[in-house]
């Protein structure tokens, strides 16, 4: 049997980012403030070692943790490349739409003005915001039919105005709420347990396949709307479909981890070059270059400049805005 | 040519009106008979010190910055030659609060004026080079584009701020007032240090009307009419900075004012740079008055601060542009 070389390229890339992700991983469960030796960690994960004086710090501190960010930055990963397929925009990330901030700005209010509410709702709160800010842009940029700038546009616009009610809620609130909210934003994965990875989980094992059967649906509407129509896509529902699954994705996310950004714009761009741009195989590529790089962040933020703990949201930003120049720079 | 000059009469006691209104609305109104004999005939009444003190700042502080970012807008739009350009677009304010935040941060201390020059530091660096790095590179970028590329360095400009404000808490509490970009407690003095900057960039913009309006029909024809071309562009990042730096400075983060009011402007004046400039001015100085008004009534127990305000209404102009230019390719 014989492969294409760009079938090869990709099992290759899948094969070397699993690999660096159960790296990442491993590390991620041995390094902190108190180290644990490999062998001692790996026996543990496996359970192994049920007696074991690690049992506490890696099965409910630091291994439920680490797999938050890998799910989250694989969920924004798709989401990203979602986006960048119906706004054609290489660009385009949940970010930068609005996505973001509409979550934020949700969370933030109920953050301050409510004070009884309990944190372990916040992620509803949070999903319904990113829900809010796709309605508005989505129904703000129609004119006669949706067009990509447009909706691009617009998501800015709706971002901006997200970020004036931040701003507001931040003004307005108590500085102890004010506190506990502006960390929420920066997009922390402290205190993350299983009861955040399984939601979490289960929204990825139900979306992911559903992009992977999208992904021909994705190729086609890269192209301008009339090629589209040609090819016999219902322009208009796919593109509104595709939205949805991309921001039950963004929202799954955001609303376990808080506001990550870049991700969504960062993994696909890794990937392209590698792998070429066709979705079913950029997908799940992007997937796991997602989840790693959160990994990866949050490892760094946690290790590097101790006993502070650097949120992992600023720690993608600063990994991702190098990154943001050069694309920018290259164009 | 008349009719144009009469509009701008007509701002111009516009403007006075809204300045006037502006010193006598708020939680305590003042009669304008009160607020003119604040100045003729003062007698140390409540009132009178009311108006002197902080009535008059606010109103001054609102014209001018609403002056400033609005000629700083069009300025960006005519030599981009970018409809959705503006300062905030090039990260002006997200820039200017990096900075204040860091300079805190950094100092260990923190105070209005330290604040205001550290942003005049910082919106003059993060937009002067971005405004360059647009205007001078050969390529025209496409409105969305820059627009997107200006979202992302302002995205990223906000977390390492937030990262800081997480790290050191403190100065959260002291700057998130300031960072909401509200006119309400700004210092006179702080002002008057800031004006001599602020007027120098309103002048020579208003000066250099004509050049401004030559380039933005394109650099070829702004060259075949006998313009030194890179020496314009110059003049025109140095005033820009010099606008956007003492707003940020005086007034804190004010979004959209830049970006929106030029498109106001052209709405009454054609695509003439040497009366959108003007008029610019006048409306961008016009809205924030009255923006700053407004502030005082959307909540009842409350003021909210303006550079909320001006976001909420200043983003849906940007949505109404994309709207209308459908594609704006």
């Amino acid at each position: 049997m014989t492969y294409s070389p760009r079938f090869k390229r990709w099992l290759i890339m899948m094969f070397v980012s699993v690999l660096m992700a159960v790296l990442v991983l491993l590390l991620s469960i041995m390094l902190g403030e108190r180290s644990i030796p490999p062998l001692d960690a790996i026996r543990t994960l496996l359970g192994l070692d049920d007696q074991g004086e690690y049992r506490y710090t890696i099965l409910t501190l630091r291994f439920p943790r680490a797999l938050v960010g890998f799910l989250a930055g694989g969920g924004l990963a798709l989401a990203g490349v979602i986006l960048q397929a119906i706004t054609r925009n290489p660009l385009a990330s949940p970010g930068v739409l609005g996505l973001n901030s509409g979550a934020a700005a949700a969370a933030v209010a109920i953050i301050v003005l409510v004070p009884s509410f309990p944190m372990s709702q916040l992620p509803l709160v949070a999903f319904g915001g990113a829900v809010i800010a796709a309605t508005l842009i989505y129904t703000l940029s129609w004119n006669k039919g949706s067009s990509p700038v447009r909706l691009l546009l617009v998501g800015i616009g709706i971002s901006a105005m997200a970020g004036a009610l931040i701003t507001y809620l931040l003004t307005a609130g108590g500085i102890f709420r004010v506190t506990q909210a502006s960390i929420w934003m920066a997009g922390s994965l402290y205190g993350r347990t299983w009861e955040h990875v399984f939601p979490l989980l289960f929204w990825l094992a139900v979306l992911f396949p559903i992009t992977l059967i999208l992904s021909r649906h994705l190729d086609v509407l890269q192209f301008e709307d009339n090629t589209s129509t040609g090819l016999g896509v219902r322009l208009e529902r796919m593109r509104v479909f595709c939205l949805l699954v991309s921001v039950a994705l963004a929202g799954a996310a955001v609303s376990m981890a808080g506001t990550i950004g870049f991700v969504g714009l960062m993994a696909p761009h890794i990937c392209r070059p590698l792998i070429g741009g066709r979705s079913k195989w950029l997908l799940p590529a992007a997937m796991i270059t997602g989840g790693l790089l959160v990994m990866t962040a949050d490892l760094l933020g946690r290790t590097l400049f101790t006993p502070y703990e650097i949120p992992v949201g600023i720690m993608t930003a600063i990994i991702g805005a190098p990154y943001m120049v050069y694309l920018l720079l290259r164009r | 040519m008349k009719l144009r000059l009469k509009g701008l009469v007509i701002l111009l006691i516009l403007v006075a009106a809204a300045f006037v209104l502006n010193m006598c609305l708020g939680l305590s109104r003042i009669d304008a008979k009160d607020v003119l004999q604040a100045f003729t005939a003062f007698d140390g009444s409540r009132e009178h010190l009311i108006v002197r003190s902080v009535r008059l700042p606010r109103a001054l502080i609102a014209m001018m910055v609403g002056c400033a970012l609005a000629l700083a807008g069009g300025i960006m739009q005519a030599l981009t030659r970018n409809a959705l350009a503006g300062p905030e677009i090039f990260g002006v304010n997200y820039g200017a609060a990096l900075a204040a935040v860091t300079a805190s941060f950094l100092l260990g201390f923190s105070s209005l004026k330290l604040f205001a020059w550290s942003a005049f530091a910082g919106s003059a660096l993060v937009g002067g080079a971005i405004f360059a790095l647009v205007s001078l590179g050969r390529g025209r970028m496409t409105p969305a584009k820059l627009v997107l590329a200006g979202a992302t360095i302002n995205l990223l400009l906000a977390s390492i701020t937030q990262g800081i404000l997480i790290v050191h808490q403190q100065s959260l509490d002291t700057m998130r007032f300031w960072l909401a970009g509200s006119l309400t407690g700004r210092d006179l003095d702080l002002f008057i240090q800031v004006l001599p900057y602020l007027l120098a960039g309103l002048l020579g913009a208003l000066a250099m009307g004509k050049q401004i309006d030559l380039l933005s029909l394109g650099d070829e024809t702004a060259r075949g009419l006998g313009q030194k071309i890179a020496l314009t562009k110059t003049i025109m990042i140095i005033l820009v900075i010099l606008l956007t730096g003492s707003s940020v400075a005086i007034a804190g983060p004010i979004g959209f004012i830049g970006l929106a009011v030029p498109h106001i402007a052209k709405y009454f004046t054609g695509s003439d740079y040497r009366w959108i400039l003007p008029y610019s001015a006048g409306l961008g100085a016009l809205i924030l008055l009255l923006t700053d008004i407004g502030a005082r009534y959307v909540l009842p127990s409350q003021e909210i601060p303006v550079g909320v305000v001006t976001a909420f209404l200043g983003a849906p102009v940007l949505i109404y542009i994309a709207q209308r230019r459908g594609g704006l390719k």
